[in-house]
């Protein structure tokens, strides 16, 4: 409970440098920030399968690109996608496609269900790789950003790169705060049993298949969401937002970060995403060091580093 | 005479070709408490992971209240009124003993699938989490994590959890296993009083308990059911003697 | 379909069958055997065929490439599981995977570093570069043949290990009863590490038999791993014998997908979504048997 505290603190110390962040950083800075947001939103939303329903997704960019697509899907090129219902099209599709995979993946436990749901995200990664749906591998640009008016009142551009700031912002304080609640929650608490020990959570009467499909449908949802603006600030989608290489690192972000504390997912976004650039920074051979630290982080730091600063909170053993 | 509860009817189990259990008959009516008895492999705890729908029976019947619940899973069986305890304690070990019983509790809403109010506001729940609590004899550890319990408090735990979902028929899988004696007494006390409102089968070791609390008693040996009946026929029974109580296990 | 390409179609599904089974087996023995995920199996097999291109190239020839080659990656199995793997047998699975995919990366950049980012092909090794002709206008190529049968002695050679031989029987032991393993005073640690080390020996020797008839190119590992991963799943985690049926059921409808022209409410569904056929497999198997067809019921 104390960690909590401290960790709500941080937070909100750190959401009021956020916000001031634009006025004090020139454009590269802001991007960057809003990437990161970006990505801890997609890293909160598989902390919910990972730390807290003890389900180890290897397929969950599978869901961050379906969202990612549907932006570009939303209207033909050239045009640009209503934001009001492209945004709920998005959240809503990649729920659904997470709800199709997981009725199968939530039937298989431990490595099964890391196998199956890397391949199913491949199918995915196939379909749109090697079918004509959406531009095949080399993707669709998305020439024009989702329109934003509202009865002819527009309140925010998405091209305006400091108005997406503080619109994906917005979304990174709500996903956060939703989540914060639902794990408080009845259904947050059975999901967290589950991990803990799900045969005594079946035979105390819950039918833990329901709930670990549910929580599998609102981290695809969750992970939609975070595609959506993915695609915006990218300003083009391709393969590679739904394929394993993504799914690999958006798990590496959470282990980084410390699992099972939605401020570890964060800490871990912003961790990965720094170290890919200094890395990049250093080498041309980055992947190898990065390669190298994940192999480090996966010897020496299980708890990631949130677990450095309070140990063994809610880590997972065994 | 009162309601049967559980009626089971030559119900069986193989594993491969062995047969764990075969062709056991049984009933269990409100307000009683039927003990299984049997040295070590005799298929007990085969029987009651049949009963409680963690494990789906070869052949044979298992009926809750004249309702055919046979092969049904245990979150099924268990919503049914059936509350379980295990021999091995198989409980949430990294939360609270209050977080053990009140999931437990929660058990019985009739959908958890609520997603924005706190869990523990629910109030009903927390009541039947702090009855269940104060029956099992941990008034006062509630804050505790369960990891950080002695093996005595952590199977009271247990009992807490099966007590707190409320149910009309209780599978007591050893309860009093690993329980120092002061413990024991209490947890005796506790299912004489119990035993008045629920059905109650029960399988355990220490005899002395076994013939302070049970009205009937069904002896198990090699999966099938040797003897039958009151504590009164079942201790004068040649058969069990040999085969049981006058044996070596008698005691253990 | 007439007859004749219609059996080279089969000899063809069967053969990538026989190499997905190849494959699959070594991950579906350590994971069997000792309880680790690998995700870097397809690496090794990346590796594998890169090894027999550069050692072919420099050696001068593929036969003597081929057992220098299994000798390099036994070795780096050896050195990867005394290094890595063995610290992670008690840990959660979700530290296996994150490790192995650190290794992607790693062997990934290595492979670029080494052998750069060229795509190459090897030539067909003599005396297998002929082709048998099956009709006046179809003929197959000896060394898809040799490769069927070199695996299917493979298969033959496993089954006789695992089920006749003292290290077989150690392996046995150690897949269903570690501490009878150890009492009976068999050195478990070498063991696991003899294990891994064939798992990754199998994927690189995949690899290198099968550079003559695809190529050589970058990523290569990433989607033979996953097709792996099909298999394992369809077959069972554990099961030498599900990995077998698995591999060649995914043979079959892969290479029948491609070959085939269905058309549905005016769409064309095959060809075009062959890639697929294997996945619906996938979930049917889940749906019918989540354990797979071979696997343990839990």
């Amino acid at each position: 409970m104390r960690s909590d505290r401290a960790a709500t603190v941080l937070l909100i110390v750190v959401l009021l440098a956020l916000v001031a962040l634009p006025a004090v950083a020139g454009k590269y800075y802001v991007q960057l920030a809003t990437k990161i947001l970006i990505m801890a939103v997609f890293a909160m939303s598989l902390d919910l399968l990972v730390g807290y329903a003890g389900l180890v997704s290897l397929g969950h960019a599978a869901f961050f690109g379906f969202g990612a697509y549907l932006v570009a899907l939303a209207a033909p090129q050239y045009q640009a996608a209503n934001f009001w219902t492209s945004l709920p099209l998005a959240v809503g599709g990649a729920a659904l496609l997470a709800a199709a995979i997981g009725f199968f993946a939530v039937r298989t436990q431990g490595v099964y269900f890391i196998m199956v749901t890397l391949a199913f995200a491949q199918m995915v990664y196939y379909v749109f790789h090697d079918t004509k749906i959406a531009g095949g591998s080399d993707g669709i640009f998305i020439d024009v950003r989702p329109d934003t008016a509202l009865f002819g009142w527009t309140p925010f551009d998405l091209a305006n790169f400091v108005h997406l700031y503080f619109v994906v912002l917005a979304v990174f304080v709500a996903a956060y705060l939703v989540l914060r609640v639902v794990l408080a929650s009845p259904f947050g608490r059975v999901v967290q049993g589950i991990r803990v020990n799900e045969h005594r959570m079946k035979s105390l009467g819950f039918p833990t298949f329901r709930y670990k499909l549910v929580a599998f449908t609102i981290a695809g949802a969750v992970a939609g969401l975070a595609g959506y603006f993915g695609a915006v600030q990218y300003g083009a989608v391709n393969p590679e937002m739904l394929g394993w290489h993504l799914s690999g690192s958006v798990l590496m972000m959470v282990i980084l970060g410390g699992m099972g504390t939605l401020a570890g997912a964060v800490i871990g976004a912003a961790a990965f995403l720094l170290l890919e650039l200094v890395f990049q920074g250093l080498s041309e051979h980055w992947q190898l060091l990065m390669g190298t630290t994940i192999v480090l982080v996966a010897l020496f730091l299980p708890n990631g580093i949130a677990g450095l600063a309070w140990p063994l909170q809610r880590g997972r053993s065994g | 005479m009162a309601e049967v509860v559980l009626a089971v009817e030559r119900l069986s189990r193989n594993f491969g070709g062995l047969a764990a259990v075969s062709g056991v008959s049984l009933e269990c009516r409100m307000g009683e408490v039927h003990a299984v008895i049997g040295p070590n492999g005799a298929g007990k705890s085969t029987l009651i992971n049949m009963l409680s729908g963690d494990l789906p029976p070869t052949s044979g019947t298992v009926r809750l209240r004249g309702r055919d619940v046979t092969g049904l899973t245990a979150d099924r069986i268990s919503r049914l009124g059936v509350g379980r305890s295990y021999q091995k304690t198989n409980v949430f070990l990294p939360f609270t003993v209050f977080e053990n019983a009140r999931i437990a509790a929660q058990s019985r809403l009739a959908s958890s699938l609520r997603f924005f109010r706190p869990a523990t506001a629910l109030r009903a729940v927390n009541e039947a989490a702090e009855r269940a609590i104060a029956a099992a004899g941990l008034e006062g550890r509630e804050g505790a994590t369960v990891a950080s319990l002695s093996h005595g408090e952590q199977r009271q735990v247990e009992i807490a959890m099966t007590l707190a979902t409320d149910p009309t028929l209780l599978l007591l899988d050893e309860p009093l296993a690993g329980m120092g004696a002061e413990e024991s007494a209490r947890i005796v006390a506790l299912l004489q009083r119990l035993a008045a409102d629920h059905a109650m089968l029960l399988v355990e070791h220490d005899m002395d308990a076994v013939f302070a609390l049970a009205d009937t008693l069904t002896v198990m040996v090699n999966g099938v059911v040797l003897e039958s009946g009151t504590p009164e026929r079942i201790r004068s029974s040649q058969a069990v003697q040999d085969a049981y109580l006058g044996g070596d296990e008698a005691h253990d | 379909m007439d007859l004749g390409s219609f059996l080279v179609q089969l000899l063809n599904a069967v053969q990538y069958g026989l190499l997905l089974f190849l494959i699959a087996s070594g991950l579906t023995l350590v994971f069997g055997i000792m309880g680790v995920i690998n995700l870097a199996h397809g690496s090794f097999y990346m590796i594998g065929a890169y090894l027999a291109w550069s050692l072919a190239g420099k050696i001068g020839s593929f036969w003597f490439a081929l057992p220098v080659g299994v000798l390099l990656t036994v070795a780096l199995g050896m050195l990867i599981e005394w290094l890595l793997i063995a610290r992670l047998y008690a840990r959660d699975h979700l530290y296996q995977v994150l490790l192995t995919y650190g290794l992607i990366l790693a062997f990934e950049e290595l492979r670029g570093m080494i052998w750069g980012n060229d795509v190459h092909g090897i030539p067909v090794p003599a005396p297998f570069t002929g082709s048998i002709p099956l009709t006046e206008t179809l003929a197959y190529p000896v060394y898809r043949l040799w490769i069927s049968a070199v695996v299917l002695a493979l298969a033959v050679a496993m089954y006789l290990l695992i089920q006749r031989t003292r290290l077989g029987m150690m392996i046995r032991a150690g897949a269903s009863n570690r501490e009878m393993v150890q009492s009976l005073g068999i050195n478990i640690r070498m063991l696991y590490r003899f294990v891994f080390a064939f798992g990754v020996a199998l994927a690189a020797f995949a690899g290198m038999i099968s550079a003559p008839v695809s190529s050589v190119f970058p990523g290569m590992g990433g989607q033979v791993l996953i097709v792996s991963f099909v298999v394992v799943v369809i077959g069972g985690i554990g099961s030498v014998k599900g990995a077998l049926v698995a591999a060649i059921l995914i043979g079959l409808v892969d290479t029948f997908g491609k070959v085939t022209t269905l058309e549905l409410g005016g769409l064309r569904v095959l060809p075009d979504l062959a890639g697929m056929a294997m996945y619906l497999l996938m979930a049917g198997v889940l749906l019918w048997r989540p354990e797979g067809i071979f696997g343990k019921r839990l």
